[in-house]
């Protein structure tokens, strides 16, 4: 059948002018299959795989477990968490508790105004990072060491380190005391004073106050943190891009120069359409890491009502208060917190599935060296 | 200048050559950054170290004021608070025990799914699930539940074994009886207990170690794997001889970045401690803050002069 299994000598006779004849002696299917199934070879294949299946379905067992214990919980009916028998299975069905949180939590206000910030910030950051990554990947110039080092010295300091500064940064925001300046003060170089008679109390809403502009319960807080390649893990991103932008061939480029195009250009003309699936998993990571992010969202907005992001909504809805038993609520309300967590991801559990080949594909296609 | 002149006769020359011109191009793509590094960040870095050696008192109405302490946040997260060294000795031993368990399962992990075998695919999508959803909010709710504890044990059911089962996937009990006849020490045994029913953490937090190792891996070139075939080398050997050897330098990268992660995660306990001193005490948490950073910074330091001896580096060219 196939030219290529043939280990006795074939004839080969000439048919027509396109076509050939092979003749050859196949050695009985019984041997055949015997020397491919018999062998110790094929058993330890067989052993090999069947391991490997367990332990791959062992651990994406793991992985999903707690899933699929969310999802169980999110449908049960109140009665069934008295109930002793009921553990994965509901015996009734219901969905009190996901309409509960859809009416009662805002749902669909926060999903709007995450859906916003994730979206604006991860297009930002995707850009941004992939930028200075390329600057850093492929021009030698002085401080290039020193502008990496920045970076990774960026992702080193943990933001729990900065928080009390990052709140201070942006609720008095003023870059080189500039809107000091026009409020009548000097300039003032790094040392901003803070000791200023400043009403902080109800007129927070001011964009100007003399000590700088606020910024906290806006987004704004987040876009400059994301234009400047500072937010959330974005060391991590300029990482991942800078290192793959080394594996696209230096040659690309140089023929695009020759051929007159500028530097920016060639960057957006050829390089960015080549590195669309790593882009498109730095995109992944920064959408939903901020989706869910509950850092920043404290840090920066102090008045919660200003804007419901959807990590805030967590929370007992009052109609489903006092519905169970007061020795079963712990479990109850453990189970609402999980469908709160479930309606929450459900957007990124989507855009995964949509997204997840090019997770592999871009990460593979990089070619990480370490260098 | 007159360097290049083999380039082929070019009509009309610009003042600057392509070095340069490459060189101002580098300091464009990299200004957003460096910029906001200047501008922003080092500002704020240079604030919190500024507030760890000082006191803030809130005056109603008006404002706050800095009033400077020299030292005494640091002496007071060191010797006076009594939880804050222990949290941190705590954090750093088990971050001492995460380190290896991630970094081995998820090299592990990556060479089994860089074999071809039918739904690696979709394994592959699952593993990295919790990269993406395992974080921040979902941390939280996942890190005390109590329903996906009762529903993931057994208690209360009678399993005809005579006793509770917990919700415990190995007890260390059954470790130990598997290893008795063994000479390994206790605290071998006591570590792979540990690590097993650890499993769901160590999943949860080796997504993008997965990722960096296989991207290492897709890297080895197939002629040299090829080549030890037809030497007759075994998997095993292979393993060792040429794969561990060429993603050495991914290993230093995971560790750090391991390292990195667990330190800076918000279920790591050190930075629960922290964000709790944060609404009390908001300047003695970033005194905490800056001392975890150095302690991590020295490990970080440690470790990778240490593991940079022993990595690999592949001639290109």
């Amino acid at each position: 059948m196939n030219a290529q299994q043939i280990d006795n000598k074939p004839k080969v006779q000439k048919e027509s002018k396109n076509k050939i004849r092979v003749e050859f002696e196949r050695t009985p299917l019984k041997e055949r299959l015997k020397a491919k199934f018999l062998s110790l070879f094929f058993l330890k294949k067989v052993v090999w795989y069947i391991f490997r299946l367990v332990l791959l379905i062992g651990i994406a067992y793991v992985v999903l477990f707690p899933f699929f214990s969310e999802v169980a919980g999110s449908i049960m009916a109140p009665q069934d968490f008295k109930d002793v028998e009921v553990r994965l299975i509901p015996k009734n069905f219901s969905l009190d508790i996901y309409k509960a949180i859809w009416t009662e939590l805002e749902y669909v206000k926060a999903f709007t105004n995450t859906l916003i910030l994730a979206l604006v910030t991860a297009l930002i950051q995707t850009f941004i990072c992939s930028f200075v990554a390329y600057g850093l990947a492929k021009f030698k110039f002085k401080g290039n060491k020193l502008v990496f080092f920045a970076v990774i010295f960026s992702l080193v300091v943990p933001h729990q380190t900065l928080q009390l500064s990052l709140f201070m940064e942006f609720r008095y925001f003023d870059i080189l005391g500039i809107a000091k300046l026009l409020n009548g003060g000097g300039i003032e170089l790094f040392g901003r004073t803070f000791l200023q008679s400043i009403d902080v109390i109800p007129d927070s809403w001011k964009l100007f106050t003399p000590g700088g502009i606020t910024l906290t319960n806006t987004y704004w807080p987040w876009i400059i943190l994301s234009l400047s390649g500072l937010a959330f893990k974005n060391g991590l991103y300029i990482f991942l891009l800078r290192q793959f932008f080394k594996g696209v061939p230096d040659e690309l480029e140089e023929s695009a120069y020759m051929d007159g195009s500028g530097i920016i250009k060639t960057f957006f003309s050829i390089i960015l359409p080549l590195s669309v699936p790593m882009m498109i998993t730095v995109f992944l990571f920064a959408f939903s890491w901020q989706w869910t992010d509950t850092f920043y969202t404290d840090t920066f907005f102090t008045i919660q009502d200003k804007a419901k992001l959807l990590p805030k909504i967590v929370g007992i809805p009052d109609s489903l208060s006092g519905v169970v038993d007061p020795a079963y609520q712990n479990l109850y309300y453990a189970a609402i917190r999980n469908t709160c967590g479930i309606m929450i991801i459900a957007p990124l559990v989507v855009l995964y599935l949509f997204c997840q080949r090019f997770l592999v594909q871009g990460i593979e296609r990089s070619g990480l060296t370490a260098d | 200048m007159t360097k290049d002149v083999k380039v082929k006769a070019p009509k009309k020359r610009k003042s600057a050559s392509l070095e340069r011109r490459k060189a101002r191009g580098g300091w464009i793509f990299v200004a957003p950054f460096v910029i906001g590094f200047l501008l922003i960040y080092l500002p704020m870095v240079v604030d919190s170290i500024t507030y760890s050696f000082n006191t803030i008192k809130v005056i109603p109405g008006v404002g706050y004021e800095l009033i400077p302490v020299g030292w005494a946040n640091y002496y007071e997260a060191l010797f006076d608070d009594p939880d804050y060294l222990q949290t941190l000795i705590k954090g750093l031993q088990t971050l001492a025990l995460d380190v290896p368990m991630i970094i081995i399962f998820s090299l592990f992990m990556a060479v089994l799914l860089n074999q071809k075998m039918a739904g690696r695919a979709a394994f592959r999508a699952i593993f990295f699930l919790p990269v993406i959803l395992s974080t921040g909010i979902m941390e939280e709710i996942r890190a005390s539940n109590a329903f996906t504890e009762y529903a993931g044990s057994t208690e209360g059911i009678d399993d005809g074994s005579g006793q509770n089962a917990s919700s415990e996937i190995v007890s260390s009990m059954d470790v130990e009886r598997l290893f008795s006849g063994m000479a390994v020490g206790e605290g071998l045994v006591e570590y792979v207990a540990q690590a097993i029913n650890n499993i769901y953490n160590i999943v949860n937090r080796s997504g993008v170690q997965m990722l960096i190792f296989l991207s290492g891996l897709q890297s080895i070139s197939p002629a040299i794997y090829e080549s030890v075939q037809i030497d007759g080398a075994t998997a095993w050997e292979t393993f060792w001889k040429i794969t561990f050897p060429m993603i050495t330098p991914m290993i230093l990268v995971n560790v750090v970045y391991t390292i990195i992660d667990s330190f800076t995660t918000n279920s790591n306990q050190v930075m629960v401690f922290i964000q709790n001193m944060y609404t009390e005490n908001n300047v003695l948490s970033s005194a905490m803050a800056w001392i975890y950073f150095l302690v991590v910074i020295l490990i970080l330091a440690v470790v990778s002069a240490i593991m940079s001896a022993f990595v690999f580096y592949q001639r290109r060219d």
